[in-house]
């Protein structure tokens, strides 16, 4: 059928273009001989040499590039088929390719290029993985569910390196299985190897299944901290390995030490989160270079915390978190959009690029294999970690006012399945380990066992033990504000009885945030309720849903039931609300609303902007479809839906040519439509703001003024930073609505100010 | 905390509050938005004072739901139930005991919460919108099974839960 023909063209493309990247990469490599040849020979000759193969001078970038599109392509290939990425989690598949590549390199004898080094490492391939799983945290329910968070990570992370670790030691010494000789620091430091745990693949099950908040939170907030947990054992253990005896003062220094690193690295990413939310304070003007600011922070924070021995990744963790909140009500739309796609980006292609190694480097080097440590090592993470999540959770559920109950911590035990970044350290182990080979075995092997097996087994589970769901896509704004009054009660009984919990401290937070914080931060600071902005939201989807009529185009005939039906639906919708007030908020506040709409984004993909792009889409084509065939047709505009979305009441000249469309009806007006202008943006702005055209009462109000800086909001914006709208301001319409025009302004100009072209093609404004 | 002991002869009679601003030394409850409503949630209907008893009997309402409590069919409403604590939520907005929230009603307490943020046609018009997403009877006005609808999926019983309160 059509879809297995797609399939499998895209599948044979895919595989030709893997030889043709492979062959190419071995004949280059081989090249290289004769094109040193070739020069010499030239020289010699004394003659211009016409061509010549010069490899060695770009080698090491090629190579690069070239695991690079490696990687991507084997990327285009899962997703040619989707329903592969559901049942098999994207890991799996990477790994598989991995283990192609690499027979195949095993079999024309080429060793893989010695690009993973310990510095490439966490130098480059590190930080952006790890700075994706901090940007793209949800704060709201990270914080609330904070000290569990760090409970089991933390501490689970170093239950699991030293109960592994200590029960190998005891295996080793055992004489059966010949590995007398493993020393317990040794035993210590594989044990914090492997103790990283890096669900990637079960949180996006997660969150496909949607599983409750809490379970979620925690396995994200855990793959997070257990990295940085293990990078500071790593060390430690390395350190430690390396001494011959290891004294209780060393492990007293030790634990020490860990505290410093771990609260140090936060100190420090927090402070520069802010100082790059306050640098974006001022970056109006600059806007192509607000994501540097973004990344080069956030990067310092990493080199600076490493170069202070501190935790690296719990320093630009930190830093992306703070960082987030502020940054993104301060750049541009655009600088925000590329802000997220890089990191996305970077992420992604790590990830990619470690798991391709592991497959490569499983199957073209010399493993050292011992069946007894193997089987003892599965067998004790396995138990361990379960031991570890169930002790830890009863622990701390007295604490919480939501419990983990069974489900929720079988959920998290098996789910914690090990990843890149314990293969990495494996791998990056110095030569000075003597077991470095055995290690690295049995690494590849707890990988992998973890990845395929309980990878591809725990979606089924999931589903079938029934875990506690949550309702994410909950969004009504009477549960917005009874949850906040509930909130402010809750607070308020707690202050008459002197007992302050979390919400107290929580609810000083948020008034420390708004008075000061924001005050310094914000470039233009207008304290915002979560109230007001999920209502911004979600009138702006009606606005949308409404401007997207069914059936348009081919319904401009005398009222069909069904134009009637859906008239009076709208109408219902619209039952008291005044729409011009809905316009006021629209026009002034569509600028802001992206800020609520990203968390909970899964691991490989971004925030979905299809939707408002199809129905922007959608509605142009049906636009330039209805105005086609409008000029005869006179309608009774108050029960159209169609004409909702046109202005009236206005005429505007512009320089470039216009077409206008008699309407009559209830508006009475003549309506402009500017086909020439650029931007279908400005389109839909002026489309909306006609919705509070109804209400004529209002616009008397506002006195005509050719100045904008006399109407301005409540709120008291500044009226400076907007320039006057080139080609609309020409000329003022006759009509005392100099409002609207204030409003249809206020938006073009913000955007205006922060993006670059206003050619932009899509709007996107529900980010 | 407001009760401090007075020096009075009637133990069991004065240990009372007489009156909203015997809650003045709370200092907090000034800065909370719906401060004044949770004391008025205190003074049972008319009632200038309040004695200890019913003073715990509107706490327990924050007490968090005993899961393993047997449940006896024909025992009244446990104080702490969902239930019991949508209604004391609810009253909060119904300040004049009709059983609705009306638009008024609601734009009070919207205005408290909101304060600076929006002017006063925004709020209106959220809560105009809130009414129209509850309003299932078209009466213009949040009636106690319409509200109880519209939070039905949220944990009741983890928001309106003071922990320390067992």
């Amino acid at each position: 059928m059509q879809m297995g023909k797609l399939f499998k063209r895209n599948c044979y493309a895919v595989f030709l273009i893997f030889l043709v990247v492979h062959a190419s990469w071995g004949y280059v490599s081989n090249g290289n001989q004769s094109g040193t040849e070739d020069e010499t020979e030239s020289e010699q000759e004394q003659n211009l040499p016409v061509f010549t193969l010069n490899y060695s001078r770009i080698q090491m970038p090629l190579e690069i590039t070239l695991w690079i599109l490696l990687a991507s392509f084997a990327k285009i290939g899962f997703n040619v088929y989707e329903r592969i990425t559901i049942w098999i989690p994207e890991t799996c598949l990477l790994i598989g390719v991995g283990l192609i590549v690499g027979a195949i390199m095993h079999s024309v004898q080429e060793r893989p290029p010695a690009v993973l080094t310990s510095r490439v490492f966490f130098l480059y391939i590190l930080p952006p993985l790890v700075l994706d799983s901090g940007y793209f945290m949800p704060i709201r329910p990270f914080i609330e569910n904070i000290g569990t968070v760090l409970w089991v990570a933390v501490v689970g992370t170093l239950w699991n390196s030293i109960g592994v670790g200590l029960s190998l030691y005891a295996v080793c010494c055992i004489d059966f299985f010949g590995v007398r000789d493993i020393s317990v620091q040794e035993n210590l430091l594989f044990a914090s190897i492997i103790s990283a745990v890096d669900p990637v693949a079960v949180l996006s099950i997660f969150e496909d299944l949607s599983v409750n908040e809490q379970l979620y939170i925690v396995a994200l907030g855990e793959c997070l901290f257990s990295d940085a947990v293990t990078v500071v054992l790593y060390d430690m253990f390395t350190f430690l390995a390396g001494m011959p005896k290891v004294e209780s003062r060393d492990v007293f220094l030790g634990m020490t030490r860990f505290l410093v690193v771990g609260v140090g690295g936060l100190l420090l990413g927090v402070l520069f989160g802010f100082v790059a939310a306050f640098t974006t304070r001022f970056t109006s003007k600059v806007s192509e270079i607000e994501p540097l600011f973004a990344f080069m922070y956030s990067y310092l924070a990493y080199l600076v915390a490493d170069m202070l021995s501190t935790s690296s990744i719990m320093a630009i963790v930190t830093c992306a978190l703070t960082m987030k909140y502020y940054v993104e009500e301060n750049v541009a739309q655009n600088s925000c959009t590329t802000i997220r796609h890089v990191i996305k980006m970077l992420a992604t292609l790590s990830e990619t690029v470690i798991f391709l190694f592991l497959g490569v480097v499983t199957v073209t080097t010399e493993h050292q294999w011992n069946w007894g440590y193997m089987l003892f090592t599965l067998l004790f993470a396995f138990v361990w970690r379960a031991l570890g999540v169930v002790v830890l959770m009863h622990v701390i559920n007295p604490f919480r006012t939501i419990g983990f109950n069974y489900k929720d911590q079988f959920s998290l035990t098996y789910g914690g399945l090990r990843g890149a970044i314990s293969f990495a350290l494996v791998f990056l182990l110095p030569q000075t380990i003597v077991w470095r080979r055995l290690f690295l075995t049995a690494t590849v092997t707890i990988i992998i066992f973890t990845v395929f097996i309980q990878g591809i087994s725990i979606r089924p589970l999931i589903q079938f033990i029934n875990v506690r769901k949550t309702n994410w896509k909950l969004e009504s704004i009477n549960v917005e504000i009874h949850v906040r009054a509930m909130e402010h009660t809750v607070v308020g009984i707690e202050d008459i009885c002197a007992q302050w919990s979390h919400h107290y401290w929580k609810d000083k937070l948020q008034k420390f945030n708004d008075r000061f914080i924001r005050w310094i931060l914000i470039r233009d600071n207008q304290p915002e309720s979560s109230i007001v902005s999920l209502y911004k939201k979600l009138e702006l989807q009606n606005v949308m849903d409404i401007l997207e009529p069914p059936a348009v185009g081919d319904s401009l005939s005398p009222e069909t039931p069904n134009q009637e039906e859906s008239a009076s639906k709208l109408k219902k919708k619209f039952l008291a609300s005044d729409l011009r007030n809905m316009h006021n908020l629209l026009s002034k506040n569509m600028y802001k609303i992206r800020q609520r709409t990203v968390s909970y984004t899964s691991k490989h993909a971004l925030p979905d902007e299809t939707r408002t792009r199809e129905i922007l889409m959608r509605r142009h084509a049906s636009l330039h479809r209805s105005l086609r065939g409008v000029g005869e047709q006179h309608k009774n505009l108050a029960t159209t839906q169609r004409y909702f979305s046109l202005p009236a009441q206005r005429r505007w000249e512009h320089t470039s040519a216009s077409k206008r469309y008699p309407i009559s009806g209830n508006f009475g007006a003549e309506v402009e439509l500017d086909h020439s202008l650029a931007s279908p943006r400005s389109r839909l702005l002026r489309r909306s703001t006609s919705l509070g055209a109804r209400n004529l009462g209002a616009c008397r109000d506002m006195a005509a003024n050719a100045g904008i800086a006399a109407v301005k909001d409540h709120r008291g914006r500044h009226g400076a930073r907007r320039t006057s709208r080139p080609g609309s301001s020409q000329s003022r319409p006759p009509y005392p609505c100099p409002a609207r025009q204030h409003h249809l302004q206020d938006p073009v100009n913000n955007s205006n100010n922060r993006m670059e072209a206003s050619d932009n093609g899509m709007w996107s404004p529900l980010l | 905390m407001p009760f401090m002991p007075e020096p009075d002869p009637d133990p069991w009679q004065l240990r009372r509050l007489n009156g909203p601003q015997d809650f003045g030394s709370v200092k907090e409850l000034a800065t909370n938005p719906i401060g004044d409503r949770i004391i008025g949630a205190f003074f049972s209907q008319g009632q200038e004072t309040v004695d200890f008893h019913s003073f715990v009997r509107i706490l327990a309402h924050f007490r968090p739901l005993d899961k393993n409590r047997a449940k006896r069919p024909d025992s009244p409403e446990p104080i702490n139930s969902r239930i019991s604590k949508l209604r004391f939520a609810f009253q909060l907005y119904d300040q004049d005991n009709d059983g609705k929230i009306s638009r008024d009603e609601l734009l009070q307490v919207l205005r408290t919460m909101l304060e600076m943020q929006v002017t006063e046609e925004q709020l209106e018009s959220i809560a105009d919108r809130t009414i129209q997403e509850a309003d299932l009877d078209g009466d213009n006005a949040i009636s106690f099974d319409e509200f109880r609808k519209s939070l039905e999926k949220v944990n009741i019983e983890h928001k309106m839960s003071s922990r320390f309160l067992h």
